[in-house]
C-alpha cells in the first residue's frame, strides 16, 4: 500500500508535538511490510531520518518550469532529494505559476515554521500539492493538522484518491472556545471533503463531531504513542537535591496549557512547606504574565523560568523532577507526559488532555481544581511510596504504548476506507 | 442429615471526607456527614429492613427452625445507631426470637488482625461487649473482616476463648477437601472453623440476578437442589455474604427475598435443616485440621490479602497507621479512640487498590488510587500529630510504656492504699459506733442509779476513759 503524506514538521525540527507524531506513526506504519510512504514537508533541512519513508520538500517542488541542469539540482537538492526526482516532478506542473515569487528551480520557498503569513503558506503548501499528487502513485492521502487539510483536498480532487485526515488539534482547544473564523473555515472543510477522520482522542472525536458536525462513523480516535527513548537520554545523570523536590511544568507558556492553574497551586503547596521548588520551562505569550503572578503570590524564590527547552535539555529537566505536571485546559493528546513517565517521572496530568483516556498510572485531576493539584504535589513529594509506585508502574505502562500498534491501528482504517470507497 | 448455616454481614464504614493538606492540623474532623447519612438510609431503606423482616417472617413461619447468624461490625452499629435506629430495633426483635446468633468480628472492621494483635484482641472484646449491651448475647462464635484467617489469628482467636470461627473456603487453601465438612485449626485444636461454600454464596450475592448466567433464573427448589445433590457425608453448608446483597448488589425486583423465603419450605422437603454456628460447632466433631500459613479471604478470585495490602501506597498507609497503634492503645482520649476505629475500616485501603480484578472498585468519592491515598494520608497525617501532642515526639514507644506502667502501678498501689484506708477507716467508724453504742447501754445505767450512787457512776466513767 502506497500512502502519500502531507504534514508540516518533522524531526529533528520540529516546534511542537505535530512533528514528533507525525513521525512516530509513519515510522510504526512503516514496519509493515507493504507499507510504501512519501511524506510531504515544507522545507526539509537534510539531516532527517530517511531510512523509512521518503521525505518531498515542497521547498524543492517546482511549479514554474525553469531548465537547470542535473548537476545544478543535485547541488542544490541533492542532500534529501533525488535529482530525478525533480525533474519528474517537473514534468508535472499543471498552471501556470509564474505570477508567483519562485526561486531559481522555479519552487516556492516555505519558512517551515509558523510565520505570521501563515495563511499564505498554507496556501502554497496546497498549489505544490497538485504537482506531487500528479506525479507520485499512491492509494490514500493521509493529512495531518489543519495546515495540509487544503492539500490533501487538492491531492484527492486530483487524483480521485481516498482522503483521511488526521486531526492532531483543533481551534477549540487552541483558543478555549474563541474560534479564528479562518482556521475553523479550513478545519471544517477538510473534515468534510475527507473520507475518514482519525482524533488523537476521544476528546477530540467528540469536539469534531459537535463543533464539526461531523457523521460519528467516520472519526476514529487513534491515541498517540511515544518512542522509546535513546541511550543519550538514559545515560543522562539527574541532580537530585534530597532536600528539595522539584516539580515542573514544559511547555508552550500559553492559555491551552493552563499555566496560571500550575502557579497558584504553587502557591498552595509552598504555602505549607518550603522544600519544594517549581519550574515553568518554555515559552509563550503568557510568560510574562506567569512571572508577575508569581511575584504577587510571592513565591519568586521559588518559582523558576528557565525559558524555551530542546533535545537533550529537556530530558536534563525531566530527569532532575520529581514531580511532572500538565494542567492543559484543553490538550487533543499532549505527548509530554508520556515522555516524562518513559524517564521514571511521576506524573499529574489535568482530566481535559486526550492522553488522560490511555494513562492509569498517573494522577488526574481537573484543571481548574488548584487545590487537588496541590494535594497531589505534595503527597507526591512527601510520600515515598506514592512516588515510587508512579515512578515504576508509570515507565511500565507508558513503556507497554508503541507507534507500532498505533500503526496497525491506521492500517485497519486505511483499509476499511479503501474498501467503502467507490 | 445437612444442615445449612447462614452467615449474613452487615458493615459501613464511616466515609471520609475530601481532606486536602492544607487542613492538617487545622482540622479534626475526618467524617463526610452527608454522605454517611444518606448512605446509610438508603442501606436500610432498600436492603436491611426488607431483608430483616424477610428473615424474621421466615422465623416465624418455620416455627424457629430457620436459624442463622449475623455479623454487624462495632462501627457500623455505632452508625445504624446515629442514622437507623429502626434496623436496630429490628436486630434486637430477631434476638429477641432465639433463632439468630450474633457472631463476633473486629470492632472496626479493620486488619488489625494482620498487624496488631494487641490491638484486633480489643477491639474484639469491645465489640463482644457491644452486642451484649446491644441484643443480650454474648458471641461464642467469630468472623474476622472479610474473613481473613491464618493459623495464626486462629490462634489469637482460640485465645480469647471463641469455639468457632468462619472463613473462607478457598480453593488453594482446601485442595481437594470439601469445605462441607467442619475444620480445625491446627495451631488450636479447639477452635473450629466453617468454611464458606463461594459457589453457593456467590449464586446468591453475585449472580443472582445476571441473565447472563447459565443458571439464571435461580429458583429455591433449584438451589435446595444442588445441595441435596451433594454427598450424604457432606453435611455442613456455610451461606455467607454481605447482608447487602439482598436489595444493593442485587436488586429487590429480581425477587431475591422471594427466593429467600422459599428456602426453608424447599429445605424441609429435602428434611435439610438450619443451624446456627454454634450448634453446629457443638454438635459435629472436626474432620481434620488446615493448613493457613498465609492469609486468606472472601474477596477476589485470589482469595488473599491483596485488596488492602497488596500496593506499596496500602503497604505505607498500614504501617504508618499501625505505626502508632500502641500509642493510641495508651492515650484514653476518647475522640482519638474514636477516629482511630473509624480510620482502621479495610474499606479505606480498598480504596487504594490497583488490582485489575475485572470488576469496577467503587471508590466513594475518589476517582483513583492515588486520589484516595493522597486523601488517606492526610488525614492520617493530622491523626499522628493529634496523638503524638499527647505524648513528646522524642520518646520512643517502650520509654512511654514504662512510664505508662509505672504511672499504672502507683495508680494500683493508690488504690490498694486507699482500699486499705477505706476499710481501716471503717474499722475506727465500726469501734466508734461499737463505743457509742456501749455509751448508750451505760447511759440508762447511769440514769437508774444516778440518784441512788451519783458517785459511783462519776468514778465508773473515769475508769473507761483510761
Amino acid at each position: 500500500m502506497k500512502v502519500l503524506m502531507f504534514g508540516w514538521e518533522f524531526p529533528p525540527h520540529i516546534l511542537g508535538g505535530l512533528g514528533t507524531a507525525s513521525y512516530g506513526m509513519t515510522r510504526g506504519l512503516s514496519k509493515q511490510e507493504d507499507m510504501d510512504i512519501v511524506f510531504c514537508i515544507p522545507k526539509p533541512w537534510g539531516d532527517e531520518d530517511q531510512s523509512f519513508v521518503k521525505l518531498i520538500g515542497m521547498n524543492s517542488t517546482p511549479v514554474v518550469w525553469r531548465d537547470v541542469s542535473r548537476d545544478y539540482v543535485a547541488e542544490r537538492v541533492g542532500k534529501y532529494m533525488d535529482p530525478q526526482l525533480y525533474f519528474d516532478l517537473r514534468d508535472h506542473i499543471y498552471a501556470d505559476f509564474n505570477y508567483m515569487h519562485t526561486n531559481d528551480l522555479g519552487c516556492i520557498e516555505f519558512s517551515g515554521r509558523y510565520p505570521d503569513n501563515l495563511h499564505e503558506e498554507i496556501n502554497n503548501y496546497s498549489i505544490v500539492a497538485g504537482v506531487v499528487a500528479r506525479q507520485q502513485q499512491f492509494d490514500i492521502i493521509h493529512s495531518h493538522d489543519w495546515l495540509t487539510y487544503p492539500a490533501g483536498i487538492h491531492a484527492k480532487q486530483v487524483s480521485g484518491k481516498p482522503l483521511v485526515i488526521h486531526v492532531h488539534a483543533t481551534d477549540y482547544d487552541r483558543s478555549r472556545g474563541n474560534v479564528n473564523p479562518t482556521v475553523y473555515a479550513i478545519e471544517k472543510n477538510g473534515m468534510d471533503y475527507a473520507d475518514h477522520i482519525m482524533c488523537v482522542s476521544e476528546l477530540t472525536r467528540q469536539t469534531v463531531i459537535n463543533k464539526y458536525h461531523q457523521d460519528p462513523r467516520k472519526v476514529t480516535a487513534v491515541h498517540n504513542a511515544v518512542d522509546p527513548v535513546s541511550q543519550e537520554v538514559l545515560d543522562i545523570v539527574p541532580h537530585h537535591n534530597p532536600k528539595e523536590k522539584i516539580v515542573t511544568f514544559l511547555g508552550r507558556i500559553t492559555m491551552q496549557k493552563g499555566p496560571e492553574y500550575f502557579v497558584e497551586a504553587a502557591a498552595l503547596v509552598l504555602s505549607k512547606t518550603k522544600h519544594v521548588r517549581f519550574v515553568m520551562a518554555g515559552n509563550g505569550d503568557m510568560m510574562n504574565q506567569m512571572i508577575q503572578l508569581a511575584a504577587e503570590r510571592g513565591i519568586a524564590d521559588h518559582f523558576h523560568f528557565p525559558g524555551f527547552m530542546r533535545g537533550k535539555q529537556v530530558y536534563e529537566v525531566l530527569k532532575s523532577s520529581d514531580v511532572y505536571i500538565m494542567p492543559s485546559v484543553s490538550e487533543p493528546f499532549g505527548i509530554s507526559p508520556l515522555e516524562a513517565m518513559q524517564v521514571s517521572v511521576p506524573t499529574i496530568i489535568s482530566k481535559q488532555s486526550g492522553c488522560a483516556e490511555i494513562l492509569d498510572k498517573c494522577i488526574k485531576i481537573d484543571y481548574w481544581d488548584i487545590h487537588a493539584m496541590a494535594d497531589a504535589i505534595y503527597s507526591i513529594c512527601t510520600r515515598p511510596s506514592l512516588y515510587g509506585y508512579l515512578r515504576e508502574e508509570g515507565k511500565k505502562e507508558v513503556d507497554a504504548i508503541t507507534w507500532e500498534n498505533v500503526g496497525k491501528k491506521i492500517r485497519t482504517i486505511y483499509d476499511a476506507v479503501l474498501k467503502n470507497y467507490r | 442429615m445437612k444442615t445449612i448455616c447462614f452467615y449474613f454481614e452487615i458493615h459501613q464504614m464511616f466515609h471520609l471526607k475530601r481532606y486536602r493538606f492544607f487542613d492538617i492540623n487545622a482540622d479534626h474532623y475526618y467524617y463526610d456527614d452527608y454522605v454517611n447519612e444518606t448512605g446509610i438510609e438508603e442501606v436500610a431503606e432498600k436492603s436491611y429492613m426488607p431483608a430483616l423482616s424477610a428473615l424474621k417472617e421466615m422465623i416465624r413461619q418455620s416455627n424457629g427452625s430457620f436459624r442463622f447468624a449475623l455479623g454487624i461490625s462495632g462501627v457500623a452499629l455505632d452508625q445504624l445507631e446515629m442514622h437507623a435506629p429502626d434496623v436496630i430495633e429490628m436486630l434486637q426483635e430477631l434476638a429477641a426470637t432465639g433463632c439468630c446468633e450474633f457472631v463476633a468480628q473486629p470492632y472496626s472492621y479493620g486488619l488489625s488482625s494482620l498487624k496488631d494483635v494487641e490491638g484486633f484482641k480489643d477491639e474484639v472484646k469491645r465489640q463482644c461487649s457491644k452486642i451484649r449491651q446491644l441484643f443480650g448475647r454474648t458471641p461464642s462464635v467469630f468472623a474476622n473482616s472479610n474473613m481473613i484467617y491464618s493459623d495464626e489469628i486462629g490462634a489469637v482467636v482460640a485465645g480469647l476463648g471463641f469455639k468457632g470461627m468462619f472463613t473462607e473456603g478457598a480453593k488453594h487453601i482446601l485442595g481437594w477437601k470439601s469445605p462441607h465438612y467442619v475444620y480445625n485449626c491446627n495451631l488450636a485444636p479447639n477452635l473450629k472453623l466453617l468454611l464458606r461454600d463461594f459457589n453457593l454464596s456467590d449464586d446468591i450475592s453475585l449472580r443472582f440476578s445476571n441473565p447472563d448466567w447459565s443458571e439464571y433464573p435461580l429458583f429455591a427448589d433449584k438451589y435446595i437442589a444442588k445441595i441435596a445433590a451433594m454427598p450424604e457425608a457432606e453435611q455442613v453448608i456455610n451461606i455467607c455474604m454481605d447482608l447487602s446483597a439482598f436489595g444493593m448488589a442485587q436488586p429487590l425486583s429480581s425477587n431475591i427475598l422471594e427466593f429467600l423465603k422459599a428456602i426453608p419450605a424447599c429445605a424441609a422437603e429435602k428434611s435439610m435443616t438450619f443451624s446456627t454456628p454454634s450448634e453446629i460447632i457443638a454438635g459435629l466433631a472436626p474432620a481434620s485440621s488446615i493448613d493457613v500459613p498465609y492469609p486468606i479471604s472472601w474477596c477476589d478470585e485470589e482469595r488473599d490479602t491483596s485488596p488492602w495490602e497488596g500496593n506499596v501506597m496500602q503497604r505505607e498507609a498500614l504501617d504508618k497507621l499501625y505505626g502508632i497503634a500502641e500509642r493510641v492503645r495508651l492515650c484514653n482520649n476518647r475522640l482519638i479512640k474514636q477516629d482511630w476505629d473509624c480510620l482502621q475500616a479495610c474499606d479505606n485501603f480498598h480504596y487504594m487498590t490497583t488490582k485489575n480484578s475485572g470488576i469496577t472498585v467503587d471508590r466513594g468519592i475518589f476517582d483513583s488510587p492515588f486520589d484516595a491515598f493522597t486523601n488517606y494520608m492526610n488525614i492520617l497525617a493530622d491523626f499522628v500529630n493529634r496523638v503524638n501532642e499527647l505524648f513528646p515526639e522524642g520518646m520512643d514507644n517502650e520509654e512511654i510504656n514504662s512510664y505508662t506502667t509505672v504511672v499504672n502501678n502507683q495508680n494500683d498501689e493508690i488504690k490498694f492504699l486507699k482500699g486499705r484506708l477505706d476499710t481501716a477507716n471503717c474499722e475506727i467508724a465500726e469501734l466508734k459506733q461499737q463505743v457509742e453504742k456501749l455509751r448508750m447501754e451505760e447511759k440508762p445505767k447511769a440514769e437508774a442509779e444516778e440518784k441512788p450512787a451519783p458517785r459511783k457512776a462519776a468514778r465508773a466513767k473515769k475508769t473507761s476513759a483510761k
